[in-house]
């Protein structure tokens, strides 16, 4: 069996890796030889960290925290769907097994790009063949094609229009959308998540507006039913669509008649602008805030455009005020970590904890996002010894993953890098919006404080909220 | 239609292939590619990611330096990480899009190795062909490079009798046999038959280990991925190999005879240890690995009678297969094939592509199916078939 590595590191500890020859040292006060990390690549004070990018680009280390979603699981989403990635094998390794273990082979479908149609040139035939071939295989007729290019295509003179053009001709009873799994531009221009995003509706077509239909997009997981805007959004009169409660395709095909789009994460700005210019559907965003006022401010401007007054959630603001501060005298000076992948808004996140108590140590981030800049400035003012570390530096791979003391961990990779069993298992908001959502967290705050999970499992497992085989 | 996954799972690539073989022994990998192959490799093919540190890295390439080819920002970065983190080794790998832009690794591995001191790798895999050529690579590079043999050892052949005779067990990793015990056990039968267990290049080895290979009396090749690299053993140190999974207890005993005879004989046999093991009773399909599925042939019929027919869809030689088994590398190839069969032994996840009436047998297979079934992967070295679950009697030949 593996020898399994009690790595390690508390200040001074040694422990011999694998090969015998990379003896590891303690903590980043301990290092030792040979291990000569440099501190400050890997983990600064808030007060001296940069924005957006608080470390340089290089090597990236990828932590096992699995929780949150790829294009595929987001693809899944539209329901009647079949998935078909046109990559080389390595990249369809991930896409597969990602379908495996969320139980939906049936639903996905490979066409291996190989060296010699790099070499021939001969792509466009071989997707158009393919898919052809996908179909007659298939035991059922998906509604919607979600047909991946990969990098490669953008390297080869590959004719998109044709393609696709093609495909609708010839398949006319499937709606064909074009999907790309393109990470060579995670950093320039349109991300990869913004393009899913965008391209999650692109199937939605013109129709006449229902005034009283409100959709909200972009987001993976489903707005937690604790928040209340559903009950904002009944007393307007209207209905809320969401792309996970659509159980067919024509439900899905139904969200092309919302006037409005609430967006709720910056990485669906892009989809909310392409249908408000394609279908001429208003957009509104609606962020997971965690500061109080936006909260309310965001609810006045949804009542206000649904021709109704302002909301008064006071007494939900008091109990979530209350909740944060039972919660905070039960933590008490335990200290906590979080991580990015637990919401949008770390550290908007960041701050209300500190706001109220509670004793946040480290915020694992790479990149802060633009609209936090205001909760960046209070917390370099305010919190200038909270400790900023990367997730993603190499050096991170080799730096402790214990602590001495019983940590509070919110977020998988928060709960990994700090070897704690007491963590909150969320990621991407967890559906959880305004007071209601606050309230959530904190309970599952004082839940995560009381009881061990099995971290090994639990972070490991791919798209949170997924069915998992693991 | 070639290349098409309609139903099945596509195997573990080159690149995962070499990060697996390399991954115990102490070295920095880096494989030069965007984001996506990191995380599915320490996702789905790497067992060891969560328990057991390795230095395995994404070079993070963006669509502007691959266009540029900027491969000084890689060369940069990697000695940054190589300053800080002192490893035995460097290897860099390549992946999609490297091969695009033609970026040339043993170069890069040249001047890494002028710059740092210390050994370098190029591999210049593509994300393109399957796993067990990355393994065959990477096991053949480091034995090439590390493995040594003092003067005072004797010569293969040169007075050695099979009892105390050192043996390397070559074209180990997890993609082909899981992390379920199968390394020790064959390390306990080694040594029940008198042999001494050296390395197990490299699942459960070290760096040490590597270079110790070089002293052993015979090398017994795993898999394909260990073909290679037991070949260059035998290049460079006259240590001759034989091939084989001990698997069965009936195999595993003749494979343990025959290893002997290598060693008496100093001579690598012409044909694999199974290559005339047949059964005669039912005819059941067996998907997967050559060398392992073989020897499985081999067992099952040895202890079962029952006539195990190859089906092999990743890299392979003639030499690793048996009359009768088949290369099968597209999923048609397996669809029909597997019309003709009223039994199958094969991944869970090719059950899918098996015909609705067929007795199914499943044996997960990691580089297939990747870690979804590591808890139920079964350990089937040196014992029974039937202890193991597994019994291929009674079953009805194949259909004509």
């Amino acid at each position: 069996m593996l020898r399994k590595l009690s790595h390690r590191r508390g200040a001074g500890e040694e422990k011999n890796c694998a090969a015998g020859s990379c003896a590891v040292s303690g903590s980043l006060a301990g290092l030792a030889d040979p291990y000569q990390i440099i501190p400050e690549k890997v983990e600064v004070p808030m007060g001296e960290a940069r924005f957006p990018a608080p470390f340089e680009d290089g090597l990236e280390y990828s932590a096992p925290a699995r929780g949150t979603w790829n294009i595929l699981h987001t693809g899944m989403m539209i329901p009647e769907s079949h998935h078909i990635f046109v990559c080389a094998k390595g990249c369809l390794r991930g896409v597969v097994l990602t379908a495996a273990e969320m139980g939906a082979m049936d639903r996905y479908s490979a066409i291996e790009l190989r060296e010699e149609n790099v070499l021939n040139g001969d792509i466009e035939e071989l997707m158009m063949e393919g898919v052809r071939d996908v179909l007659q295989k298939l035991p059922y007729r998906p509604r919607a094609i979600l047909l991946y290019i990969s990098c490669q295509h953008f390297f080869l003179a590959y004719d998109q229009d044709y393609v696709y053009d093609s495909l609708r001709k010839m398949i006319p009873d499937i709606d064909f959308i074009d999907c790309y799994m393109i990470p060579t531009l995670r950093k320039s221009g349109i991300t990869p998540d913004e393009k899913m995003r965008m391209q999650l509706y692109e199937a939605l077509r013109p129709q006449e507006k229902h005034e009283r239909q409100i959709n909200i997009i972009g987001s993976n997981l489903r707005i937690d039913e604790h928040s209340e805007i559903y009950e904002l959004i009944r007393q307007g009169g209207c209905r809320l669509t969401q792309i996970q409660d659509c159980q067919n395709y024509d439900e899905y095909l139904a969200m092309s008649a919302a006037a409005l789009n609430l967006y709720t994460e910056p990485t669906a700005r892009r989809a909310a602008d392409r249908l408000e210019k394609r279908l001429g559907q208003k957009s509104m965003y609606f962020p997971y805030t965690f500061d109080f006022d936006e909260i309310d401010r965001n609810y006045a401007k949804l009542a206000e455009y649904m021709g109704i007054p302002a909301p008064d959630f006071s007494e939900k603001r008091m109990a979530a005020e209350d909740a944060l501060r039972e919660t905070a005298e039960l933590i008490g000076e335990t200290p906590v970590a979080v991580d990015f992948t637990f919401t949008f808004q770390i550290l908007g996140f960041t701050r209300l904890l500190l706001e109220h108590g509670f004793h946040v140590k480290e915020v694992y981030v790479d990149q802060f996002a633009p609209e936090e800049k205001e909760d960046f400035l209070w917390l370099r003012e305010h919190a200038p010894d909270l400790i900023v570390a990367s997730c993603k530096r190499p050096e991170r791979r080799v730096l402790s993953r214990e602590r001495e003391e019983k940590y509070l961990a919110i977020g998988q990779k928060a709960a990994y890098f700090t070897g704690t069993d007491y963590f909150v298992n969320v990621v991407e908001g967890g559906g959880f919006m305004g007071y209601g959502g606050i309230l959530e967290i904190a309970r599952l705050m004082r839940e995560a404080y009381l009881e061990k999970k099995d971290r090994k499992v639990l972070i490991q497992r791919k798209g949170y909220g997924c069915l998992s085989l693991i | 239609m070639k290349q098409i996954s309609g139903l099945i799972p596509t195997y573990s690539s080159d690149e995962f292939g070499v990060c697996s073989a390399l991954y115990e022994l102490g070295g920095l990998v880096v494989m030069h590619d965007a984001s996506g192959c990191n995380s599915t490799y320490t996702t789905h093919d790497e067992p060891r990611w969560y328990d057991m540190d390795s230095q395995i890295y994404v070079s993070a390439v963006s669509e502007m330096e691959a266009i540029m080819g900027d491969d000084q920002k890689l060369m940069d970065d990697i000695t940054e990480v190589a300053e800080e983190t002192h490893p035995a080794f460097i290897a860099v790998i390549g992946a999609p899009i490297p091969y695009m832009t033609g970026i040339d690794f043993e170069a890069i591995a040249r001047l890494l190795e002028e710059r740092n001191g210390v050994p370098c790798f190029g591999f210049s895999v593509n994300g393109m062909q399957p796993y067990t050529l990355g393994v065959s690579m990477a096991l053949r590079a480091v034995v090439d490079r590390f493995s040594a043999r003092t003067e005072t050892a004797l010569s293969p052949g040169n007075g050695r009798s099979r009892s105390g005779a050192r043996v390397n067990l070559v074209g180990a990793t997890p993609l082909d046999f899981a992390v379920n015990g199968s390394i020790q056990s064959m390390r306990e039968w080694l040594t029940e038959h008198g042999f001494v267990p050296a390395a197990s290049i490299s699942l459960e080895c070290s760096l040490e280990d590597i270079v110790s290979a070089g002293e052993a009396d015979v090398s017994l090749v795993l898999s394909y991925g260990g073909l290679a690299a037991a070949r260059r053993l035998e290049e460079k140190f006259g240590i001759p190999y034989i091939v084989g999974v001990p698997i069965g207890k009936a195999f595993s005993e003749l494979l343990a005879d025959q290893l002997g005879t290598c060693v008496e004989t100093a001579k690598s046999p012409e044909k694999a240890s199974y290559a005339d093991i047949h059964g005669t009773g039912p005819v059941v399909a067996a998907i997967g690995e050559s060398v392992f599925q073989a020897s499985l042939a081999a067992a099952a019929a040895l202890e079962q009678n029952a006539d195990l027919r190859v089906l092999c869809p990743v890299d392979t030689e003639e030499f690793l297969l048996r009359d009768g088994d088949d290369r099968t590398p597209e999923e048609d190839d397996i669809l029909r094939e597997l019309q003709d069969y009223e039994a199958v032994v094969a991944d869970p996840m090719y059950r899918v592509a098996a015909p609705e009436q067929a007795v199914f047998y499943e044996l997960p297979h990691e580089a297939f199916s990747g870690r979804i079934y590591d808890d139920v992967n079964p350990n089937l070295i040196n014992r029974t078939l039937q202890s193991a679950g597994f019994d291929f009697s009674g079953r009805t030949g194949r259909r004509s």
